[in-house]
C-alpha cells in the first residue's frame, strides 16, 4: 500500500499536462509566467498576499522551469480570481500562464484563492480554495500552490512543500560544532530550526521516504552509533546499539527498516552493511568481504542496494540484491567513487567520485552506463535527491589553510541537466543535506 | 595569541613528525618536548599522556586509504606496549582518524580499520583489551587544517590517549 503510494508520487504524470519535460532533452528553456499581485482588502492580508507571492515567485524561478514576466510590464492589474482575464493583453508581454489570487479573513482564519491561466488557450486551467487557521501556515501555503502550479504545467511532480534536514557547522575546522537543522527546502530563515545542541558531533542525516523521520549518526559519550529522530514527537532513540561503530544509515523504501555500515570488533573493525529492521530490531548481515562496505542505498522498489566498496583495491560502487546477493560492480570510469544514492525515480543513481584531484558529482543508469559528471570542484560531498528525482543537493567545501582560514562548506541545489546551480542560504555553515518527502 | 600558540603547536608536530619519519626515537623526543613544554612548562608526570607524548610517541601515521602498520608505526607501537606494562593501571583509548580527500563515511570506515590495526598491534603485545578501546573519528578532527598533502600525511593517523 505505501510502495504504491509512492510509485503514484514519483510517477504520476498529469494525462493533460501542458508541457512535457524530461531531463533527457538537456537544458529547458523557462517557461514565462506572469504573477499578479495577490489582493488583500487589509493591511494583514495585503501582507499575507506579497509573502505568498514573493513564495510563489522564488519556488518557480529556483526551480529553472519558470520565469517570471517583469511585472512593470503588465497591462491589466485586476484581481483575477473572479474576473476573466484579458487574455490578449498577457499575450502581448509573453506570458504564457497567469496566476492571480486573493485572501481573505473568514470566521475560520485565512482564505486563499488562486487561478491559474493558460494565456495562449484562454481558458482557466486550475483553481483553488484553501482556509488555514493561522498565519504560522502562510509559508507552506506559499510552497504548496507552488507545487500546485509547478505539477500542473510541468507535469512532474512538485517539491516545493518540503524540508531539508542537514548539518549546521561553526567553529574551528578541527574541533567543529555540528548541530542537526532543518529548514524549508528554500532555505527561508524564518522556517530554519536547530535539531540538536553541538554537545555531540552529528553527521548523516537522512529522512525516511514517506514519514517525518530522520536517521543519522551521532557520537553520544563518545560512541558513535546510528540513531533516529521523530520530529513530530521529538523522540530519539539509538537503532545501533551494538559493540562496534555504525554508520551510513539510510531507510528502506518503506521506511520500516535502516540499511546501515556495521563496523564488528569480532570481524577486524572492518565495515559491512546490515539491515535493521525498526519493528523487531532483528538485524541481518548483507555483505561478507574483506573491503568496507559502506554507504547503502536502496532502489526505490527495495530490490536493490547499491553500495561503496573498496573490496577490489580502490573504492567503487557495486549493486546486490535486497538479500546481499548478485554482487555487481556498476562504477565503470577510472577514479575514487562514493556516496552512491538511487533516485526516487529510479532510473538513476548519483555519487561523488574523486579523480585528478578534484571531486565530482554525477549520474550513471543504474547499471553504471551513461556516466554523467554534473558539477566538478574541488571537494564535493553527499548527493541528495529532489524527492520528484530532478534535483540534486550536495554540499561544496572550500580549501583550507595552515592557518586556520578557509574550508567554508554552503549546500548547493543543481537541475540533474547541470544547469541553475544555486546556494541554498544556510545561517552558518552547512553540510550533509538530505530532502524530505512531500509533506 | 590565540593565532601564535596555534603556529607554535603546528610547528611542534611538523618537527614530530619529520623526527619521526626521519630519525630514531631520540629526534622524536626532542622535537615532542618542544611543543609541550611550550604549554606545560613543568615537570612531566610518569604515565600521563605527556609523558606517553614526549617519552615514546603517542600516535603512528598511515599511508593514503591503508590502514596497515608501517615499520615505522610498529616500532612506535612496540614502545607504547612496553610504556603501559610500565604502567599497569594507565587505560588507553586509540583515536583513528584519515585525511579529508575520502568521503565522510568512507573515512569513517577507514579511521576504525586504522584504529583497530593500532589497538590489535597492542593487544597482541600484550596488553590486556580491558584496558583498551578504539574509535573512529573518520575525517572530523584533523590535527592540521589545510588542504594539501602535508597536512594529509600528519590527518591519516592513530593515535593513544590516556583515558583515566
Amino acid at each position: 500500500m505505501i510502495r504504491k503510494i509512492l510509485v503514484i508520487l514519483f510517477f504520476s504524470f498529469s494525462a493533460n499536462a501542458a508541457l512535457d519535460v524530461t531531463i533527457s532533452q538537456g537544458k529547458v528553456e523557462p517557461t514565462p509566467i506572469a504573477i499578479t499581485q495577490i489582493f488583500g482588502a487589509d493591511s494583514d492580508t495585503a501582507r499575507y498576499g506579497n509573502t505568498l507571492r514573493q513564495i510563489i515567485n522564488n519556488n518557480l524561478t529556483n526551480s529553472g522551469l519558470f520565469y517570471t514576466v517583469n511585472e512593470d510590464l503588465y497591462i491589466q492589474s485586476d484581481n483575477l480570481v473572479e474576473k476573466v482575464p484579458r487574455f490578449e493583453d498577457w499575450k502581448l508581454i509573453k506570458a504564457q500562464f497567469l496566476l492571480s489570487a486573493d485572501v481573505s479573513k473568514t470566521d475560520k482564519g485565512i482564505r486563499l484563492r488562486m487561478r491559474l491561466y493558460d494565456v495562449f488557450n484562454g481558458k482557466e486551467i486550475e483553481k483553488l480554495q484553501l482556509t488555514i487557521p493561522d498565519e504560522n501556515l502562510i509559508r507552506r501555503v506559499g510552497h504548496t500552490v507552488s507545487d500546485i502550479v509547478y505539477e500542473r504545467i510541468t507535469g512532474e511532480t512538485g517539491y516545493f512543500d518540503t524540508r531539508i534536514v542537514y548539518v549546521s557547522e561553526i567553529g574551528p575546522l578541527d574541533q567543529r560544532v555540528k548541530r542537526l537543522a532543518i529548514m524549508d527546502q528554500d532555505g527561508h530563515l524564518d522556517s530554519h530550526q536547530f535539531l540538536t545542541d553541538g554537545k555531540n558531533l552529528v553527521l548523516t542525516p537522512r529522512f525516511a521516504p514517506n514519514n517525518q523521520i530522520i536517521t543519522y549518526m551521532e557520537y553520544k559519550n563518545n560512541l558513535p552509533r546510528v540513531y533516529i529522530y521523530n520530529l513530530k514527537t521529538g523522540e530519539r532513540e539509538i537503532v545501533g546499539d551494538f559493540p562496534g561503530m555504525t554508520f551510513a544509515p539510510r531507510f528502506s523504501p518503506d521506511s520500516q527498516s535502516v540499511v546501515m555500515s556495521f563496523s564488528d570488533p569480532d570481524n577486524a573493525a572492518n565495515s559491512e552493511i546490515y539491515l535493521m529492521d525498526l519493528n523487531t530490531r532483528s538485524r541481518s548481515r548483507l555483505t561478507n568481504d574483506s573491503g568496507i562496505d559502506t554507504s547503502p542505498s536502496f532502489s526505490p522498489n527495495g530490490e536493490k542496494i547499491v553500495f561503496n566498496s573498496d573490496r577490489g583495491g580502490s573504492p567503487q560502487l557495486f549493486v546486490m540484491d535486497k538479500n546481499g546477493d548478485n554482487i555487481k560492480r556498476i562504477s565503470k570510469g577510472r577514479g575514487v567513487y562514493g556516496n552512491p544514492v538511487w533516485s526516487p525515480r529510479g532510473d538513476l543513481i548519483a555519487f561523488t567520485k574523486l579523480t585528478q584531484g578534484n571531486f565530482h558529482i554525477g549520474v550513471m543508469d543504474t547499471n553504471g552506463n551513461n556516466e554523467r559528471v554534473i558539477v566538478r570542484d574541488f571537494s564535493l560531498e553527499s548527493p541528495a535527491w529532489s524527492p520528484n528525482g530532478r534535483y540534486l543537493i550536495f554540499h561544496r567545501q572550500k580549501r583550507s589553510n595552515l592557518d586556520g582560514t578557509g574550508g567554508e562548506v554552503t549546500i548547493h541545489f543543481i537541475d540533474i541537466t547541470g544547469y541553475n546551480e544555486m546556494v541554498i542560504p544556510t545561517p552558518r555553515d552547512g553540510s550533509d543535506p538530505a530532502w524530505s518527502p512531500l509533506l | 595569541m590565540l593565532k601564535k600558540l596555534f603556529m607554535l603547536i603546528v610547528a611542534g608536530f611538523f618537527l614530530a613528525s619529520c623526527a619521526t619519519t626521519k630519525t630514531e626515537e631520540g629526534g622524536n623526543v626532542d622535537a615532542a618536548s618542544t611543543s609541550s613544554s611550550s604549554s606545560s612548562g613543568g615537570e612531566i608526570t610518569a604515565g600521563t599522556q605527556e609523558d606517553l607524548i614526549v617519552n615514546v610517541g603517542d600516535r603512528v601515521f598511515f599511508e593514503f586509504d591503508s590502514s596497515e602498520l608501517t615499520v615505522d608505526a610498529q616500532a612506535t607501537l612496540d614502545a607504547q606496549a612496553a610504556w603501559l606494562m610500565q604502567y599497569p593501571d594507565t587505560n588507553i583509548t586509540v583515536e583513528g582518524h584519515a585525511d579529508e580527500r575520502g568521503t565522510r563515511e568512507y573515512n569513517l570506515a577507514l579511521g576504525d580499520k586504522r584504529a583497530f590495526s593500532v589497538y590489535s598491534y597492542l593487544a597482541q603485545a600484550g596488553i590486556d583489551t580491558n584496558r583498551m578501546e578504539y574509535v573512529s573519528w573518520g575525517k572530523e578532527r584533523p590535527e592540521v587544517i589545510g588542504s594539501d598533502e602535508t597536512a594529509y600525511s600528519q590527518n591519516r593517523r592513530g593515535v593513544t590517549l590516556v583515558s583515566n
